[in-house]
């Protein structure tokens, strides 16, 4: 058991998945030689040649695009985009082109490739590197969307991704790639399936849900919220397509109250589906409406007002009050 | 001025020299550098790069070549005709673009692989996809649904321009498996991808473009500029003649009458020829016509004077082929007669199998959309099922 960085154990993760399948391949800007402008390929091409790590052009609807037909040919491309702001280039390949390519086939091919995104504020970043646009992609049908939150996750959910036959959108929480945790790499213990929720920290008065970024936060508000008596039951969704509902529900019909906490805006977010569902599957269970705290229905702001814009402790905390109010 | 300024005065310009680049090209001819082995007239002509490349051509592949066009045509006519009748939503004619579709698609080797835009009717004949398939999408009963791998034709895509990143990707990953450049006639392959003069404003041809240079990929890029991208003319998309463009992009580019089988046939074999050896991409900008509207949704009338349409009448790409076919006793009359027959009964087979091709079953919508089960697509077709149980014996 050691401690890892959750960019390291992505790297470690996607070094185990093409040592294992000659036929992984990972393509995206600057990921050779730089190893990424976040390091996560570093040492990657150096190991692996630059056959099956390819520095692509600059253009992000080109690196998907071209994934496709690599994946049409057999691979299995690991595409890594920049940063979140930049996938917009490519939202055309990815939700007429990656995620239809199976069901108009009727199943006569697979698409299996993962679109890796750092995602998310925190950082003091300029325009379009801040952003959180997971419900897009979890909206559309054909993909599958997870978001990890900490190193084990990260090494495990990385390779599951890899091994999917589907596409997978693989959201990397930005702000948390140099935090360390515990990653036993030697261990044998089964991973956890891919598009499981994990009670990251169990509690019997209110469900807190979240994902990605967001997770270590809620965490915390429950270190905090616990020394004024207050236990708190937080879920890593980790999947956002599929969406394990189950896991949700059942720790809503324990505790009765819910709250959801992104960094993407609340409207239309994550958190109104989360809402929706659980409100029709524990109607009887529910003590108060389910409350969604996240970002601002604004474009993100500039970086000096970030802090004020992304949820933090004492915001998760005031929906949690709101939520016990009932 | 600042140091990051450049002095470039505007009389600076060579006025002729950009006068020449953007001189439209003299619309009889589709411009001095068009490539052509079969006149309008059905007359034989040499080319002193091209003529080699069809040297080997039997006449019963010259006879092949006009029976493809025939049939596919045929096949045209009767789903347009099917569209009429209410049996397809809509339908995306070929009509016109016979030779630039046979003649490319008869260039490619089995190994080879296409990538269609969605009216390249002519090129899945030639892969060996059943006509039938492709009237699936227009009758609304599939997205597509053939197997792609069975014959190395790709799905249609709908998306302007879409396909040529996966065809770059794809010709990728053939270099990736070391099956370019071997010298094996065999194992080296080559991929091509089709697109319209439309689809060369899209962003994604632009960028299948970079990417293939960059890479050296083994695709061709074949462009049937049709003259027409719905009611825009090909002025509106590019201001040079579209096979110009490729020298931008690194790589060469060539055009050809896209009405003359033998030019087309020949151009592209050149062109797979050298992608398969190594040589990287090249663009084939097909000079042809669209003859009928862009799809039956659409009214030429509205746009285009009926003068242009007679012109191209006369630049017919089977009329040319049959009068050289006579002219040069390579076919009879008994065999014209033959292909007409062919055709009418392909034209039955695919008017009876139209008409009998059966809607979906609901739930069948449900299927397909993951390699794997989802939980919410599971839940929906469960509860879609239950509601639908719901009604039985409720009439």
């Amino acid at each position: 058991m050691s401690k890892i960085t959750i960019g390291k154990a992505i790297n470690a993760g996607m070094r185990r998945a093409m040592e294992r399948d000659p036929k992984v391949v990972i393509m995206g800007e600057d990921i050779g030689k730089l190893g990424g402008v976040f390091r996560v390929t570093e040492n990657l091409q150096k190991d692996f040649g630059e056959d099956r790590i390819i520095d692509t052009p600059l253009a992000e609807s080109g690196i998907v695009g071209t994934a496709i037909g690599m994946a049409l040919r057999g691979y299995r491309p690991i595409v890594e985009i920049q940063f979140d702001g930049f996938v917009y280039p490519a939202f055309n390949q990815i939700v007429c082109q990656v995620a239809k390519m199976r069901p108009r086939s009727l199943g006569k091919i697979k698409l299996p490739m993962v679109i890796r995104i750092p995602v998310g504020g925190g950082i003091g970043a300029v325009e379009h590197h801040s952003e959180s646009n997971e419900a897009y992609f979890a909206h559309t049908a054909g993909l599958r969307v997870v978001a990890c939150s900490n190193p084990e996750d990260a090494y495990w959910m990385i390779q599951q991704a890899v091994e999917s036959d589907d596409p997978v959108i693989f959201y990397e929480p930005k702000r948390r790639y140099h935090e360390k945790g515990e990653l036993d790499l030697a261990g044998a213990a089964a991973p956890r399936p891919l598009f499981e929720a994990t009670i990251a920290r169990p509690g019997e008065h209110v469900t807190l849900a979240t994902y990605g970024p967001m997770v270590k936060v809620c965490l915390d508000a429950a270190t905090v919220a616990a020394e004024e008596g207050k236990s708190i039951e937080v879920i890593d969704l980790r999947s956002l397509s599929p969406l394990d509902l189950d896991t949700v529900a059942t720790s809503v019909e324990k505790t009765g109250r819910l709250v959801v906490a992104h960094e993407a805006s609340t409207f239309l977010g994550m958190g109104a589906e989360i809402a929706a569902s659980v409100s029709e599957r524990c109607f009887y269970h529910l003590e108060s409406p389910v409350i969604r705290v996240g970002g601002y229905n604004l474009p993100y702001p500039p970086s000096r007002l970030e802090e004020e814009f992304l949820p933090n402790l004492d915001r998760v905390l005031d929906g949690v009050d709101r939520a016990l109010a009932y | 001025m600042s140091d990051n300024e450049v002095a470039m005065p505007k009389e600076a310009v060579d006025a002729a020299a950009v006068a020449a680049l953007i001189a439209p090209v003299p619309e009889t001819v589709g411009g001095a550098e068009l490539v052509q082995l079969l006149t309008p007239e059905g007359e034989r002509v040499e080319h002193p790069e091209y003529s080699a490349y069809i040297a080997d051509l039997t006449d019963e592949d010259l006879r092949g070549f006009y029976r493809d066009q025939v049939l596919i045509r045929r096949v045209d006519a009767e789903a347009t005709a099917l569209q009429r009748q209410g049996e397809l939503g809509l339908w995306a004619s070929l009509l016109g673009q016979e030779a630039a579709q046979v003649g490319s698609g008869r260039a490619l080797r089995p190994q080879d692989y296409a990538f269609p835009t969605y009216r390249e009717h002519g090129v899945a004949w030639c892969r060996g996809v059943n006509p039938l398939n492709l009237l699936g999408m227009f009758r609304g009963v599939n997205h597509g649904g053939w197997d792609p791998n069975e014959n190395n034709f790709h799905l249609y895509t709908v998306v302007i321009g879409a396909q040529t990143l996966h065809a770059t990707g794809y010709a990728m990953g053939i270099q990736h498996d070391h099956a370019v450049g071997t010298g094996d006639p065999d194992r080296d392959a080559a991929v091509i991808a089709y697109f319209g003069d439309g689809a060369t404003a899209q962003g994604d041809v632009n960028e299948s473009f970079v990417y293939a240079a960059a890479m050296n990929a083994p695709v061709v890029f074949f462009c049937q500029n049709n003259q027409w991208a719905i009611s825009q003319p090909v002025e509106r998309q590019s201001r040079i003649p579209i096979y110009q463009r490729a020298r931008g992009f690194g790589f060469p580019g060539v055009r050809v009458d896209g009405n003359d089988v033998l030019a087309v046939y020949a151009v592209t074999k050149a062109a797979l020829d050298a992608a398969r050896s190594g040589q990287g991409p090249m663009l084939i900008e097909a000079y042809t016509y669209r003859m009928g509207a862009h799809t039956t949704s659409d009214d030429p009338t509205k746009y285009r004077v009926s003068a242009e349409v007679e012109v191209w009448k006369l630049r017919d790409p089977i009329a040319r082929l049959k009068a050289y076919l006579t002219s040069s006793a390579k076919a009879d009359k008994a065999f014209f007669e033959a292909v007409e027959g062919e055709a009418d009964e392909l034209a039955v087979t695919v008017r009876e199998g139209c008409l009998s091709m059966p809607d979906p079953e609901p739930l069948s919508m449900f299927d397909h959309i993951y390699v794997e089960d989802h939980p919410l697509v599971e839940a929906e077709r469960a509860g879609f099922a239950a509601y639908s149980a719901s009604f039985e014996g409720d009439h």
